[in-house]
């Protein structure tokens, strides 16, 4: 297969951007894209120039490092995957395909398609955490929690942590990672304990950060590459809600 | 350092740890706080200390080349966790989840150290769930269980597939609350590229900031490696893209002895190889072979109209398929240890019987268990890795079996450590995958996840302290000392080399062919004649890319390729340690198969054999400089708690 | 934003209670427009009521106009604020691909409506200030004293056929709003569970037929000249 790729770059930060055209062919549509990305990267070190600066790590869709806009969406076109798995079967031969950063002013660029994610750690760092001291534990079977609720906990836990919310809503909004978090601790009852000041204290720290506000659009459930479901947002609205009268 | 000390503790095996801890010197929580500790490495095990050093009120700062300390790739595993609760009363207990691992290593670990992660097991879960780790439940509430490969009862505990994620997001949640409260300094996009020696104590550590290029220098009084393993060595691996040995290498360099580099494990379940431009493999977890069934054709015609597309899997009838591991070990099957389990694929494979194009891959059915089971049932267990496998390959698990291939995993080799984790130097540490200790000569499936938070949340923490209690009276490191100027000059030079090389062929050219080199000669099976000609290859591989690789870019920014260059020239090193240390090794165990010794007759005959008499010892090398022969220095193994003696899983 | 507003997820609380204030007032607006079809003495009886009754005009009355003027200028401020929370756009952005185009235009249907709302003042709400307040008559009677005169206005209105095609353009534009606004503002209220697809399906029929009711009415008018 063919491509005709339209991709952003941009030296550092505050140097200034634009859209360049490169061309790769031959490509096997069980090439992943980041490899059509390895080997335009092959060709262009063969010709002596820069590569595409790109995040990734795992490649296997569970470590988050992964973003690129893709088309003009997160993850690129298949939906529930990172771009790491995505493949070029889901593209058509000669096709041109545009590849752009994760873009917020909260996300600052880092070169190229890299960005600066973290506002996320700061609001993790905000009430991401059950407060207690390692070895202070009781046994595991003490807390008993029903299956549906450990595996719905689990379901807002399977967040990635990418930014494919935030790239995707029109707004920059950050509430589905947020939520996904104070959900996952606001199902447990070993997260109850802090429930208030966590959901208050995440919502802030976002809320410094500069992320958009969030007006129900469903794009960022749609593009979850987790499938993280906008039900965590309600309940953090009802969280926050609580918490808020609570003072 | 001639003689290697594994400061074993006094007493019966059951109250070593005990007796450790009970004696050990301490460091009073006021004179913590004056105490710095450097960790690198954001995953299980760098996470673990990093939270609860933070917690006992050290200063700690912790350096990963990540943007995040979430994506070390901890994250990936996906199967589970093991424990020794015994909450399924199926006879668990400390001591068989201990002979489990110490037989599942051959015989290749330090029983005293396996002991102590099996007594801390269940503490792990503990605390697991009380940092809000969502692990499958049971409908009566209680933690769920599933078996695993190399043991008889169900102590694995997970959350769905993604255990490694959801325990790693347990340990990072506890560094944050550590960073918010200010104990814990996180540096991302940091990567360490020396270690300082200061009168022979370990007194920091140099690093590159990724982003600004800039070479930086950070003092402490410990320094604690858990950087991962080194399966990137074989470039195509189930590791992450940037998992690198270069922070082991570069202590291994300023003396921290490398122990057992040839023991790397090679997963049986991972999706085959199928293009050239393939980056990297992506692992199908050991769970599934609770439910899935292994087999290749009986016949060899079936597997030519296979290869061709004439013929579907589903189409052959029973009678005319080898269930292979079932037929060879009746007692375990499907659960075989991980390492006779991919042999075994290897030599259907190379008798003909691979069942892809290329004829490197064998299947795994889940029709039985579906039919047992019901498709909710299977989706329940494996969905996600069912949804993964069709993502990648195209095809529906549900309808026709998996294919697979072994590729290369973990590594058990690595630093070498003594009972308190510490290296040959004096306050350098090393936990997690980086250290050796735990998994012998081959590692036990949900036992990674186990050793990493045992070693981050339990051993360290108990175990620096001894060492610290020397420098509560020392005073912040100066990190303008000559030795820090040597170990940053250093770093420059070498980036400076790189750069003044300008050739014509990318990293990952080189890094290719050691893979292949490697895999091929170094992988799964080795013999004398293929691992010397391994040594001479990578040698030759290694003076190419000095002479030829292309680094674009500037030293002063971002420069993804620089990095890849500096960790392919540690592999480069690497890669022929590991090549010595197999040739070094006349016996196959474990994960290291030497052809020239297996069983010749009997009802074992072909398996492998070990040489006990010759080989129950820790190969350590010492490096002795650039161009010369590494020293080896042997750690006797002494089996105590545990008859030593050939493994059977008949 | 300061004080109470100053929280993303306060404000998000403000949109919806505004919101479902105006659905509300709506609800009514469209029952009492609804009898004009029916009766010109129960339309007319119902309007005299609602134009004179003080707790309707100097209570209720307030609190619409405010929660409409809250709900407009809250909006803007919002739309404004997450506009700048990217200030380099996507080159390529495929909206449609993860969002209904009601959801990504809400400012759009919104100041449609807003003009609509410009318009239904001057040529209802500002007369019957005119008369009632600054003319004070508050008799609800026709010029000729016989009867009251709040068909006959209505009526007399929909004889336009440019105004009765803006009315069902901004009625269209209602629907479209409220399509996407007011299962929103249950879900920022946080109400998002079992029963939630149901209660999509029926916001989903009030943001249908509401307007709709509205536009037969105004084609009613017209027809029936």
């Amino acid at each position: 297969m063919d491509f005709t790729l339209k991709i952003w770059r941009q030296d550092s930060a505050n140097a200034q951007g634009s859209m360049k055209d490169y061309k790769v062919t031959d490509i096997s549509s069980d090439t992943s894209f980041l490899e059509m990305l390895d080997v335009l990267n092959q060709q262009l070190i063969e010709k002596g120039e820069d590569v595409i600066a790109f995040d990734n790590d795992c490649r296997e869709g569970v470590c988050g490092m992964c973003s690129l806009y893709i088309n003009g969406e997160a993850h690129g076109p298949k939906k529930l995957v990172t771009t790491c798995q995505l493949y070029m079967r889901s593209f058509k031969d000669g096709q041109t395909i545009y590849i752009e950063p994760f873009r917020a002013d909260a996300f600052p660029i880092v070169k190229d398609l890299v960005v600066d994610r973290s506002a996320f750690e700061r609001i993790q760092q905000a009430g991401g955490y059950n407060s207690f001291d390692t070895g202070s534990a009781e046994d595991a079977n003490n807390i008993l929690i029903d299956k549906e609720t450990a595996a719905a906990a689990f379901d807002s836990a399977e967040c990635i942590g990418c930014g494919a919310c935030v790239a995707t809503c029109k707004n920059s909004s950050a509430m589905l990672f947020v939520s996904a978090k104070v959900s996952q601790f606001a199902l447990l009852p070993q997260g109850r304990i802090e429930a208030t000041s966590r959901v208050l204290n995440m919502v802030k720290q976002m809320d410094e950060e500069g992320f958009g506000n969030c007006t129900n659009t469903g794009a960022c459930e749609v593009e979850c590459p987790k499938g993280i479901s906008l039900e965590n947002i309600a309940r953090m609205n009802r969280e926050y809600l609580a918490a808020s009268l609570k003072g | 350092m001639a003689k290697l000390d594994s400061k074993i503790p006094e007493g019966p095996i059951e109250k070593k740890w005990e007796n450790y801890k009970a004696h050990t010197n301490l460091v009073n929580p006021s004179n913590r706080r004056k105490i710095d500790i450097i960790i690198i490495g954001s995953g299980l095990a760098g996470g673990a200390a990093a939270a609860t050093l933070g917690e006992a009120g050290y200063n700690v700062k912790v350096f990963y080349f990540q943007d995040s300390p979430r994506r070390a790739h901890s994250i990936a595993a996906q199967g589970g966790i093991n424990a020794s609760k015994n909450y399924q009363n199926d006879n668990d207990s400390d001591y068989r989840l201990f002979y489990d691992t110490v037989k599942g290593g051959d015989y290749r670990g330090r029983e005293e150290n396996v002991y102590r992660l099996a007594q801390l097991s269940g503490n792990i879960i503990d605390q697991c769930v009380a940092q809000g780790v969502p692990f499958a439940r049971e409908y009566g509430g209680t933690l769920a269980n599933r078996s695993f490969g190399g043991a008889q009862v169900s102590r694995t505990f997970y959350a769905s597939g993604a255990t490694g994620q959801q325990l790693l997001l347990g340990a990072y949640s506890s560094m944050n609350r550590q960073i918010k409260a200010g104990s814990v300094k996180s540096y991302n996009r940091h990567e360490m590229l020396d270690v300082v020696i200061v009168d022979g104590k370990a007194r920091g550590i140099i690093a590159r900031n990724l982003i600004t290029g800039k070479i930086e220098r950070f003092g402490a009084h410990a320094v604690v490696v858990a950087s991962g393993g080194y399966g990137n060595v074989f470039y195509l691996s189930t590791n992450a893209m940037n998992c690198n040995v270069t922070a082991a290498w570069k202590i291994y360099k300023k003396g921290a002895f490398f122990a057992n580099p040839c023991y790397t494990q090679i997963h049986p379940t991972c999706i085959p190889v199928s293009g050239e431009h393939q980056s990297k493999l992506t692992l199908m977890s050991e769970s599934l072979r609770n439910d899935g069934r292994i087999w290749v054709p009986k016949h060899k015609e079936d597997v030519e109209a296979i290869r061709e597309g004439k013929l579907k899997p589903t189409e052959i009838p029973e009678e005319n398929r080898d269930y292979y591991l079932e037929r060879r070990y009746p007692a375990f099957g499907n659960l075989v240890p991980r390492d006779v389990a991919s042999r075994a694929a290897k030599e259907r494979c190379d008798a003909g019987f691979g069942v892809n194009k290329a004829g490197y891959a064998v299947y795994l059915d889940f029709a039985d268990a579906i039919s047992r089971l019901g498709v909710e049932t299977v989706k329940e267990r494996y969905g996600n890795l069912f949804d993964m496998y069709q993502n990648i390959t195209g095809d529906d698990p549900y309808k026709t079996p998996m294919m697979i291939y072994p590729a290369s995993h973990y590594t058990m080799g690595g630093t070498w450590v003594d009972y308190e984790t510490m290296t040959t130097v004096p306050g350098l540490y090393a936990i997690g995958e980086a250290n050796f200790s735990d998994h012998g000569a081959n590692r036990l499936g949900a036992s990674s996840l186990m050793q990493c938070l045992c070693d981050g949340y339990f051993v360290l923490p108990a175990t620096i302290a001894n060492y610290l209690s020397g420098d509560i009276h020392t005073g912040s490191i100066d990190t303008s000392s000559a030795e820090f100027d040597k170990a940053a000059n250093g770093v420059q030079e070498l980036i400076d080399k790189i750069f003044a090389i300008n050739g014509t062929k990318s990293v990952d050219y080189f890094h290719r062919k050691l893979g292949k080199v490697m895999w091929d000669k170094v992988g799964l099976a080795r013999n004398e004649k293929g691992l010397k000609e391994a040594i001479e290859e990578i040698k030759e591989i290694r003076a190419a890319f000095w002479n030829d690789v292309r680094v674009p870019g500037k030293a002063n920014q971002f420069n993804n390729e620089l990095e890849k260059a500096i960790r392919v020239a540690d592999f480069l090193e690497l890669a022929e340690l590991m090549a010595i240390d197999a040739l070094n090794r006349k016996e196959s165990c474990g994960a290291h198969y030497r052809e020239e010794s297996v069983e010749p007759d009997g009802p074992q005959k072909g398996e492998a054999k070990r040489n006990d008499k010759e080989y129950t010892y820790v190969a350590a090398w010492e490096y002795m400089g650039e161009g010369k022969e590494p020293k080896l220095h042997k750690e006797p193994l002494t089996f105590n708690a545990i008859e030593l003696k050939q493994r059977n899983y008949k | 934003m300061s004080g109470i507003l100053s929280s993303s997820l306060a404000r998000k609380y403000a949109m919806a209670l505004s919101a479902f204030f105006l659905i509300f007032f709506l609800l009514i607006h469209v029952s009492v427009n609804l009898l004009s079809v029916f009766s010109e003495d129960a339309f007319n009886t119902a309007s005299h009521f609602m134009g004179t009754n003080p707790l309707i005009q100097f209570i209720m009355q307030p609190i619409l106009i405010f929660g409409v003027v809250f709900h407009f200028v809250m909006g803007f401020v919002l739309e404004l604020k997450n506009k700048s929370a990217r200030s380099v756009k996507y080159v390529k952005n495929n909206g449609a691909a993860n969002a209904t185009w009601m959801s990504r235009n809400m400012i759009y249907s919104g100041l449609a409506i807003l003009a609509f709302i410009v318009l239904h003042f001057i040529d209802f709400w500002i007369p019957e200030i005119n008369t009632k307040y600054i003319h004070g008559d508050t008799s609800g009677l026709l010029q000729n004293g016989e009867g009251l005169r709040y068909f006959e206005e209505l009526h007399l209105k929909f004889s336009n056929p440019l105004r009765v095609g803006a009315y069902v353009l901004a009625f269209v534009f209602l629907a479209l709003h409220l399509l996407h606004g007011f299962q929103s503002a249950f879900q920022s209220m946080g109400m998002n569970n079992k029963y939630t697809k149901s209660f999509k399906k029926w916001t989903k029929g009030y943001a249908i037929i509401v307007p709709l009711l509205f536009i037969i009415i105004a084609l009613f008018h017209f027809f029936n000249q």
